[in-house]
């Protein structure tokens, strides 16, 4: 077999693994989501702790049903730079969560969780998940936000070097919770199970529409419509994907300003240096290098 | 050549020193006295800043080897430990891998310097071979170290790449497995990637003390391609190529760290924050974008074997360059054909980089296949032709009189 021909089995292989969605090779071209403008994009970017405990009520009280987050600590949510609980707060959260563990006579027993505890997934293991959820497993949300992204081309991805634009991920996630259509557009085959996505490669996902209007109480006043709480789960995302994001950027730009003044001191030491060597002036001067000083 | 200054040890310690172990005088010789052509540019910083560069990655590495974990379950999640509970586990592990990226941009434009101006001409063939090698344990280097996160690219990029040996024929399955340590990519796999990444990065360092060991021998090749012929065409290394490399890699650090702090995922791909899964295979498979122009040459040939040839080819090519260019004049300032041709070359090169990351159909492999006839062409036909054929300008007598001529 050729590579090509192996890449291609092995696709093909992946694809009938994914029951209820097509193989995303054959995916017709996904319009591009819209961009939102984050709190946190840009060199300056900040979480925004309200939207944060927004997005993080609409997982416990959505998402969590069926996805994890397994790699975020209940500690966690009392970190700075994040959704700004207090540590009695976050010991209130984990309160509410049972965790499975061990008494001492090695009996399984379920107890309220401690800040020391990770969320607790919703399914014993993943077969267990997959069983559920009609033969894929929900993925966890733990990295979420970094694990997706929608290809920007040519040129544009030289232009975000520059511009920073780097939430691909987060507006692909946003526009994704949005882009449901039931029903699905004349002509497109959506096989059993699937739900027609506009954002999803190849259309057909197997998570059904999430998010409606009323479906969550926002109790400071934010709309309580989908669109909001689509964008609020994906800022929570974010912050569960990268939670020392604003830890990195504010180191960032005391590292940029040190490294900026230093090269300013060596390219002037270096001007002083080499012009013993290369005395510009003189020589367009027409004078003779050999014979000048300094 | 001649020095600028000879060592004379300042203290009673150094001076007792220099009869048992003389080391003063050999760090003297080889970063103050050494001398350095007047005229070089700074293409030539590459050399210090790949340097930091190795030296960033070896201790950035040790710090991340100290909380990694090589086992199939718990790789991908000890790299999340890192980045979320060890202190400045984000920063470590960001340098570490932007750092990567930096090291190959730092590699490649001093390899494109070293064709440009001919550095691999005679003296200098056993430092650009040298280079070669490094060049290559490199790329092993930073493929292992890929597959060490343990994400869905680092799974199939290590089973995509190791399935390439099965293509020699007779013993290539057989060899896969023995590279695997099993009849998939699994632990063992994994296990041995971190100790060959672990180990790699220092064979690096052994190879770069060869070559700069042959750099202060040979003495460093200058834009004018000309060999320094009196004192009045160097400086001494200590201050002038000292201070020059430093504001350098100041600066090559704000671009290293504009992606680290700011951008720190935008050189890598999405899928590698999937945890593994063998039983899903991602959309694309798509290396790195350092290695993309050679995937490209591996994907342009049809038949699996003769890609395999051609990918190893296209670097094992570049230990030959010293003997496949027949010109006589080494800095292509001189050469107005072989400039012309070179800056092709490097648009080719680009281009092989775009094409690797687009799916091989339709008119992306026959793009690949052309510029693929195109990278070996200029290294077997247009190389020893242009030396036969080519009319050069003419050298000027010294370094000190190409400077002048250039200023006045």
């Amino acid at each position: 077999m050729t590579m090509q021909r192996k890449l291609i089995a092995l696709v093909v292989a992946g694809g009938l693994t994914a029951v209820a969605s097509a193989p995303a090779l054959a995916a017709e071209a996904a319009p591009p989501p819209p961009r939102v403008s984050w709190s946190f994009s840009g060199p300056f970017g900040k979480y925004d702790q309200g939207q944060l405990q927004r997005g993080f009520k609409v997982y416990k009280e959505v998402c969590a049903s069926c996805h994890g987050l397994s790699f975020v600590a209940f500690r966690n949510l009392a970190d700075p730079g994040g959704l700004g609980y207090s540590a009695a707060q976050a010991t209130a959260i984990a309160a509410e969560y049972q965790i499975k563990d061990l008494d001492d006579q090695g009996n399984p027993v379920e107890r309220p969780g401690r800040l020391a505890d990770y969320f607790p997934s919703p399914f014993p293991n993943a077969l267990a998940a997959a069983a559920a959820n009609g033969g894929v497993a929900p993925p966890d949300l733990s990295t979420m936000a970094k694990a997706r992204t929608y290809e920007r081309g040519f040129p544009w991805f030289v232009f975000d070097m520059f511009t920073q634009y780097q939430e691909q991920g987060p507006d692909y996630i946003r526009a994704l919770m949005l882009g449901y259509r039931d029903p699905p557009p004349e002509g497109f085959k959506l096989p059993p199970g699937a739900h027609y996505n506009e954002y999803f490669p190849g259309h057909a996902i197997a998570m059904p529409n999430p998010l409606s209007d009323g479906q969550v109480t926002y109790d400071d006043g934010t709309p309580a419509t989908a669109a909001q709480y689509a964008t609020d789960v994906t800022a929570f995302m974010m912050w569960a994907a990268e939670p020392h994001m604003m830890a990195r950027k504010r180191i960032g730009l005391q590292v940029m300003i040190f490294l900026i003044v230093l090269a300013g001191l060596m390219y002037f030491t270096k001007k002083k240096i080499w012009h013993q060597v290369e005395k510009p002036r003189e020589i367009a001067a027409g004078q003779d290098p050999d014979k000048t000083t300094i | 050549m001649s020095g600028h200054a000879t060592y004379q040890p300042q203290s009673g310690f150094m001076k007792w020193m220099e009869r048992r172990l003389p080391i003063g005088s050999l760090i003297h010789s080889s970063f103050v006295a050494y001398p350095t052509p007047r005229n070089l540019n700074y293409l030539w910083t590459f050399g210090g800043i790949l340097s930091m560069m190795l030296a960033v990655q070896i201790i950035t590495g040790i710090v991340l080897t100290m909380h990694y974990t090589p086992h199939v379950d718990l790789a991908f999640k000890s790299v999340e430990g890192i980045m979320r509970d060890v202190n400045y586990g984000w920063l470590m592990r960001y340098l570490h891998a932007n750092g990567a990226a930096m090291f190959f941009f730092a590699v490649y434009i001093h390899i494109f310097r070293g064709l440009y101006y001919g550095s691999y001409k005679e003296p200098r063939e056993v430092l650009w071979i040298l280079g070669v090698i490094i060049f290559l344990l490199m790329m092993a280097t930073g493929f292992m170290g890929y597959v060490l996160v343990w994400g869905q690219m680092s799974f199939w990029a290590a089973t995509v790449i190791t399935n390439l040996f099965s293509a020699i024929p007779g013993v290539g399955e057989a060899i896969v497995t023995w590279l695997w340590g099993g009849y998939a990519v699994g632990n063992p796999t994994l296990n041995r990637f971190y100790s060959l990444h672990f180990l790699l990065p220092f064979a690096i360092a052994g190879v770069v003390i060869l070559h700069i060991w042959a750099l202060h021998v040979a003495g460093q090749n200058n834009p004018a391609g000309i060999e320094p012929k009196s004192d009045k065409d160097t400086v001494p290394f200590t201050p002038y190529a000292t201070v020059k490399d430093g504001f350098f890699m100041v600066c090559f650090l704000l671009l290293y760290c504009w992606f680290v702090f700011y951008m720190p995922n935008f050189l890598g791909h999405a899928d590698n924050y999937i945890p593994a899964n063998p039983a899903v295979t991602p959309a694309h498979i798509v290396p790195e974008w350092y290695y993309l122009p050679f995937y490209a040459i591996l994907r342009a040939i049809p038949d699996k074997l003769m890609g395999v040839v051609a990918m190893g080819a296209s670097i094992v090519v570049l230990a030959f360059v010293p003997w496949l260019d027949t010109s006589k004049v080494k800095s292509a300032r001189y050469r107005p054909l072989f400039k012309q041709f070179f800056w092709l070359f490097v648009a080719v090169c680009i281009g092989l980089g775009w094409l690797g990351a687009k799916p091989a159909e339709g008119i992306y492999v026959i793009l690949s296949q052309i510029f693929t006839v195109y990278y070996f062409a200029f290294f077997l036909v247009i190389m020893p032709l242009l030396g036969i054929f080519e009319k050069t300008k003419p050298l000027p007598n010294s370094i000190s009189e190409s400077v002048l001529d250039a200023k006045a």
